[in-house]
């Protein structure tokens, strides 16, 4: 599904700061995979996600999605195949617009006419339908404004959002950081539920050791921009937290 | 009465420049500097066009012509990276030139005995009082835009605009194109301020250069009246307290213009003073807060 192949990136290029923020690095995500993506800060991981989403483009290598190049496509091009959720739960909703609005912008990236009604009634029973899967009575505020809700509130929806238009891949950063312990719980049930369901090629950055191994297929640890630790099946599965605490700080020393 | 008739009137024309402004200041969130310029090239391209007996053309070309000042002043500010206020500015100051040039390199342009759309309203019903007519007329205008604008802001195009003002970070994760949002919005914010002056030109009787001079103030004070009035709510109750606004302006205007509370000239200060004092408050109740807060404290402090 995605292959992202030799990616090469160098912040302030020939000064002082000069930094390889990727560093050849070439990894693929076939359908139904959930990667589960750990490393210090500046090891590269949001940096990943940006060259994914198109936030700048490469100084060397290729990005292919779905089997379409997208290395030199502005990022608006490539959004509807990508859903892109933040950490902090405001960046992913429109908080003057009501429930119901901000899902319509979300889902009718799949349609054409710009000017047909914004939210039409099968939208709003479709999305209706939606919101009650996540049994927190959003289906009953479609009309409410957005910035009334909750952060784990606007977290589901933004997930929602994100996942309704049926993305070729779905990214996550640190998605649940922001939020409460209990709010953070019900995310990660939400998320894995649509995961499974659509069988999206999912990337999950996570500062969560626990997480990142309760969660997901497979996982990959991040440093200097390369990946240095990619696990699977049976070695993911008798990875402990402990015994991954310890390539963690193996690797900041040094 | 006659008094009230000419605020009513006044109100309900400009109310299509505040619908305009609420367009760029509170959906977009981006003052837009432009109207000044704007409203005189509706204002000039009406009145030319009136003057040579087309007054209808006169009206479309207003909106038109405003509509592509507001193009340029979105595509400065996107597409050439130049900060919103300024693009308004280059955009207002350029369109000095076009203005007098569209004037026929005059300041000042009269509609003495042209034929235009009030004096026709007038004409096809000679036993209404002028003005009903002109009420009527005014009111007819005012109710297309705001219907082509509720409608227009409730369309999928519509959502993803004021997606763009609400949250620039989302859109630009989602497969909007913020910058195309930027400018269409500008620019059917400017075709209702062209609007306005064309329908202006017309009520007035002529066109004067300086007639645009303080008209974004002048919106700006109408859309936050009205907002005092009605709160924020939807966007289509924000069109319609725009419209309130402007009238309610109007009416402040006129009722101290008679009672000699401020000279005429005054206009435009007392304009800037309402704009400023609205939107101080919400800095000056937060420091209010603040220090009572903070006297709060120190007396649970000393207990």
């Amino acid at each position: 599904m995605l292959e992202v192949k030799r990616a090469q990136k160098t912040f302030f290029r020939d000064t002082p700061n000069e930094r390889a923020a990727l560093n050849d690095l070439s990894l693929t995500l076939n359908p139904g995979e959930f990667l589960t993506v750990i490393g210090s800060n500046g090891a590269g991981k949001s940096t990943l996600f940006n060259a994914i989403t198109g936030g700048f483009l490469l100084d060397g290598g290729s990005i292919t999605l779905g089997g379409e190049d997208i290395t030199w496509l502005p990022p608006h091009r490539r959004a509807f195949m990508i859903g892109y959720i933040f950490q902090n739960p405001t960046r992913g909703t429109a908080p003057s617009m009501t429930i119901e609005e901000n899902l319509a912008l979300a889902y009718s990236r799949r349609k054409k006419w710009p000017l047909r009604k914004g939210v039409s009634k099968e939208d709003n029973s479709f999305f209706r339908e939606h919101l009650a899967r996540f049994e927190m009575g959003l289906e009953d505020r479609v009309k409410d404004k957005v910035g009334l809700l909750s952060g784990g509130q606007r977290q589901a929806l933004a997930m929602l959002m994100s996942t309704i238009a049926r993305p070729r891949l779905l990214l996550l950063d640190e998605h649940t950081a922001a939020l409460d312990p209990a709010a953070a719980q019900n995310i990660m049930r939400i998320t894995d539920g649509i995961v499974r369901e659509q069988k999206l090629a999912t990337m999950m950055i996570t500062h969560n050791i626990r997480q990142a191994l309760d969660f997901g297929t497979r996982t990959i640890m991040l440093e200097d921009g390369k990946i240095v630790l990619d696990m699977s099946g049976d070695e993911r599965q008798n990875m402990t937290i402990s015994r991954l605490m310890e390539r963690y700080s193996r690797l900041r020393v040094m | 009465m006659i008094l009230f008739a000419g605020s009513l009137h006044l109100g309900l024309i400009y109310s299509l420049m505040a619908m305009g402004i609420y367009v760029t200041f509170r959906i977009l969130n981006t003052p837009d500097l432009t109207t000044d310029g704007s409203f005189t090239l509706g204002l000039a391209v009406s009145a030319a066009l009136t003057a040579i007996g087309m007054p209808g053309w006169g009206i479309v070309c207003g909106i038109l012509f405003g509509a592509l000042a507001g193009t340029v002043t979105g595509f400065l500010q996107t597409k050439m990276d130049i900060h919103p206020i300024l693009s308004g500015i280059l955009t207002m100051s350029a369109l000095y030139t076009v203005n007098l040039f569209i004037l026929g390199d005059r300041s000042n342009l009269s509609l003495l005995g042209s034929k235009h759309l009030f004096s026709m309203a007038a004409a096809a019903f000679p036993n209404v009082s002028k003005d009903v007519t002109r009420f009527v007329a005014a009111s007819l205008f005012c109710i297309v835009c705001f219907a082509f604008l509720a409608w227009f802001f409730q369309t999928h195009l519509g959502l993803c605009i004021r997606a763009t003002g609400d949250n620039d970070d989302m859109v630009r994760a989602s497969s909007i194109d913020v910058d195309a949002m930027r400018i269409i919005a500008t620019s059917v914010s400017n075709a209702c301020v062209g609007f306005s002056g064309a329908v202006a030109a017309q009520y007035q009787g002529f066109a004067d250069i300086s007639s645009g001079v303080g008209m974004m103030v002048v919106g700006l004070a109408s859309v936050i009246i009205g907002e005092v009035f009605w709160g924020r709510r939807s966007v289509t109750a924000g069109f319609l307290s725009a419209i309130c606004g402007s009238v309610i302006y109007r009416l402040i205007i006129a009722l101290a213009l008679k009672s000699n509370f401020f000279p005429a000239y005054a206009l435009k200060l007392v304009s800037a003073l309402i704009v400023i004092a609205a939107l101080s408050l919400p800095a000056l109740r937060g420091r209010l807060q603040l220090s009572s807060a903070r006297r709060e404290a120190k007396r649970h402090a000393r207990g």
